[in-house]
């Protein structure tokens, strides 16, 4: 089920989509314009040692983000 | 002068982070770079003038962008560099990661903007056994494309080529517009308007204001409300018109660059990521990962500390031996003398000496930067930092400030948000560094460690290095809650495969920043020497020395007969110094601290440079200039120092309030320099020259009542 990435229990391999973006500030719009538009799947390639931030890899390369800084980022996970 | 054939054409290249857009630009430019400022911001302006046949080209190294929707400083700057009009615009695209790349090339395609791209890394794709069909990228951008990989040179003369024919003949992007028509709409008509009353403003400017991503139009439109309001009513309208997705541009550019790079990659098999993923593996492993990134730490910190001693004893002995070299010609001129001696080459000498350091840091931060492990290490630290509000890029800069701020503060620059850089400088200063050392040297050797032994000299040493960190951590929950504005940025770090760091790349970053350090130091810092060498000299007259020389026959010799005539003349001549008499007169301000007017003058005498604290006071206690901290005798002169009403002017406590005071005083003139230069400001390093006084201060203030309660 989609929920947002600060909630969604991750671990490391998993694979996820990018369902719906529950905002439209400047923060929001940087992670798209980085390529996690709505549909995208990107896989959950790192978990740090206390949660946050996680790493993911899209589009061919690697993004290092906090999760509780994408809490309008809705996935679900894929597969 | 040779008249120019034709005048300075500006080719400003663009592109993302990571992209190689700095190893093209050094490649292209090498040391014949300039790094200035851009006004008003922390950003550094750095271009180089390269000769094209008889063209003059200067080449503006752009901040590195995602989008052209700017968020932070620097790409605001950036973008103001594309809205100057150069001539022509490199964007630079790293093969590999040509669909994000795409989304950045989109945008600067629908300005209608000279356009042409250098793709970089093509023997990244090479080596995976992929493929990338230029002439077809080419045909489908409508722009020249040309391969370069930078750092092997190859292909430098053929995109210098290029360079000269897009600049004869500018080609500009056939792509179309991804802007939802109903906003193209709107803005053409608000441009028809603006033109009725001789505005002319791009409509790609009018298109930005509408979809809410910039509000500089706005802020120009302030005399002509009527048309400010109705951008502003169609920015209202837009969610609902562009089919309720704020996002439907985004997504609309990645569905093209999908395609787009589909059309023009034909993969072979993986195989370039996967020796990257199994590095990564192991530098980012839970546990191996952090005992390699406390190493590589170690190994940087205590390179810094110990690899640049050799250098810095190098150059404190040659400005010491031109000092005795020059001193004889000048003798006839004895102000002259000091001043050249004591003000203008010691100055010298005491900025140089931080050279090393800062050339040492920079190695290795060029080679962590280069080869993809900074950013790893940014994630790994990003945890350790965050909750206080700073991030994991802050890691590196703080650590350096504990060997020395200036290079820490140069380093903040790894830091894209502007807001946390700014967080991070000014808490830089209060890392214990080397400097402070001979002032704990020399308190502890005379205080704690006769009395309590070596393990509490050591627990002092460290309970000293510790005291700035522990003090950073509230002070930067306070400025990022009550001090610094600005929205504070998201943490996003991309992690771009590991490499081989490129060397002419390492050097360049060495040579630069050495080069910004000396030229700060050249004015600045050696103006502020030798002013206080001035305050430490003047009044003078033989009509004093005579006095002194008096004084000193008459009573002193008797009743100090430890004391030689000329320290007894050199201790009188700083204490009746416009700085000695200062002293003086601030006394009573530090009498909460339990300092007199020995301890104040020192104190301001070691305001350009905290370490020269203990030659000051070797002179005040009358003991010659030439004290170190291991000297025997300043620790006795310290140890047995009375009160006029006979008590000792030094006890555990007060020595332990210097010590304080030193650790967290911003007495460094060097670091306020290279602050005011990094902030682009002089209110943020006279703000922390005076948060950390203040701290400085209480913190002496609180150890002399702890001593007033218990000792």
């Amino acid at each position: 089920m989609a929920a947002p990435l600060s909630t969604t229990p991750l671990h490391a391999g998993m694979k996820a989509r990018v369902s719906r973006i529950t905002q439209s500030g400047s923060h929001s719009r940087r992670l798209v314009e980085m390529g996690l538009v709505v549909g995208t799947e990107f896989e959950v390639l790192k978990v740090a040692p206390l949660g946050d931030p996680i790493e993911i890899g899209l589009r061919g390369y690697r993004l290092c983000l906090r999760r509780k800084e994408a809490e309008f980022l809705e996935v679900e996970a894929v597969g | 002068m040779k008249p120019s054939v034709e005048q300075q054409r500006t080719v400003a290249l663009v592109g993302n982070p990571n992209s190689g857009k700095t190893t093209l630009f050094n490649a292209l430019t090498g040391a014949s770079q300039k790094v200035g400022n851009y006004p008003g911001v922390t950003v550094e302006r750095i271009s180089g003038e390269i000769k094209i046949g008889s063209r003059r080209v200067e080449v503006i190294d752009v901040p590195g962008l995602y989008s052209l929707q700017a968020i932070s400083d620097d790409e605001r700057v950036a973008l103001g560099v594309l809205e100057s009009s150069p001539d022509l615009v490199v964007c630079v695209v790293d093969a590999p990661n040509l669909e994000r790349n795409l989304f950045l090339l989109s945008q600067l395609a629908e300005r209608g903007i000279p356009l042409m791209v250098a793709m970089t890394m093509t023997d990244f794709l090479e080596k995976a056994g992929d493929r990338i069909d230029l002439s077809r990228l080419s045909n489908l951008l409508g722009v020249e494309v040309t391969a370069v990989v930078a750092h092997k040179s190859r292909g430098v003369r053929d995109l210098v080529d290029a360079i000269d024919r897009n600049l004869s003949q500018p080609r500009r992007s056939t792509i179309p517009s991804f802007r939802p028509d109903a906003i193209t709409l709107r803005a053409s008509s608000i441009r028809e308007r603006l033109l009725r009353i001789g505005l002319d403003v791009r409509q790609t400017e009018i298109a930005d204001a509408i979809s809410g991503s910039s509000n500089e139009l706005l802020a120009r439109l302030d005399a002509y409300p009527e048309i400010a309001a109705e951008i502003v009513a169609a920015r209202e309208n837009r969610d609902a018109v562009v089919s309720g997705d704020a996002h439907a541009d985004a997504a609309e550019r990645y569905a093209w660059a999908s395609m787009v790079a589909r059309a023009c990659l034909s993969a072979g098999g993986r195989g370039v990521r996967s020796v990257s993923d199994r590095v990564d593996q192991i530098l980012t492993h839970r546990v191996f990962g952090f005992a390699i990134f406390v190493g590589i730490m170690y190994l940087v910190f205590q390179s810094i500390y110990t690899l640049a001693e050799p250098a810095m004893d190098g150059i404190q002995f040659c400005s010491q031996k031109l000092g005795d070299w020059v001193a004889p010609m000048l003798s006839r001129w004895p102000v002259v003398q000091s001043a050249v001696v004591d003000g203008l080459i010691a100055g010298i000498g005491s900025v140089m000496v931080f050279l090393p350091q800062i050339v040492i840091l920079f190695f290795f931060i060029a080679v962590l930067e280069g080869s993809g492990y900074l950013a790893r290490a940014a994630f790994m630290m990003d945890r350790l930092l965050g909750w206080c509000g700073l991030n994991g890029r802050a890691f590196i800069p703080l650590l350096s400030s504990f060997a020395c701020a200036i290079p820490g503060i140069m380093a903040a620059r790894v830091i894209p948000d502007s807001r946390s850089r700014l967080a991070t400088i000014l808490v830089a200063p209060l890392m214990s560094c080397s400097a402070r050392l001979p002032v704990y040297l020399l308190m502890i050797g005379a205080f704690i460690e006769p009395r309590f032994g070596p393990a509490w000299a050591g627990f002092a040493l460290f309970a000293m290095h510790f005291l700035g960190l522990l003090i950073a951590i509230p002070v930067v929950w306070i400025l990022n809650r009550g001090v610094l504005k600005g929205k504070r940025l998201p943490f996003l770090l991309e992690l771009p495969p590991y490499q081989w760091p490129k060397w002419r790349d390492v050097f360049l970053a060495m040579y630069l920043r050495g080069k910004v350090f000396v030229t700060i130091a050249g004015t600045t810092i050696v103006a502020m020497s030798i002013i206080i060498w001035a305050l430490l000299y003047f009044p003078r007259s033989d009509a004093r020395v005579q006095q002194y020389r008096s004084e000193f026959r008459g009573a002193v010799a008797s009743a100090r007969p430890d004391l030689s005539e000329e320290s007894y003349v050199e201790m009188r001549q700083i204490e009746d110094s416009y700085l000695g008499r200062f002293g003086k007169t601030i006394e009573p301000a530090f009498r909460p601290a339990g300092f007199d007017w020995r301890i104040s003058t020192a104190i301001l005498a070691a305001f350009p440079a905290r370490e020269v604290v203990v030659p000051s006071l070797g002179i005040i206690f009358s003991l010659g200039k030439n004290q170190d901290e291991a000297s025997m005798d300043l620790r006795k002169a310290l140890m047995t120092a009375k009160r006029p009403d006979g008590s000792p002017l030094l006890t555990t406590y007060t020595a332990v309030g210097v010590m304080v005071f030193f650790a967290l005083c911003a007495q460094c003139f060097s670091t306020l320099a290279i602050a005011k230069r990094e902030t682009n400001s002089v209110w943020w390093p006279l703000f922390m020259f005076g948060y950390m006084s203040t701290l400085a201060y209480l913190g002496a203030c609180f150890v002399h009542l702890l001593e007033r309660m218990f000792g």
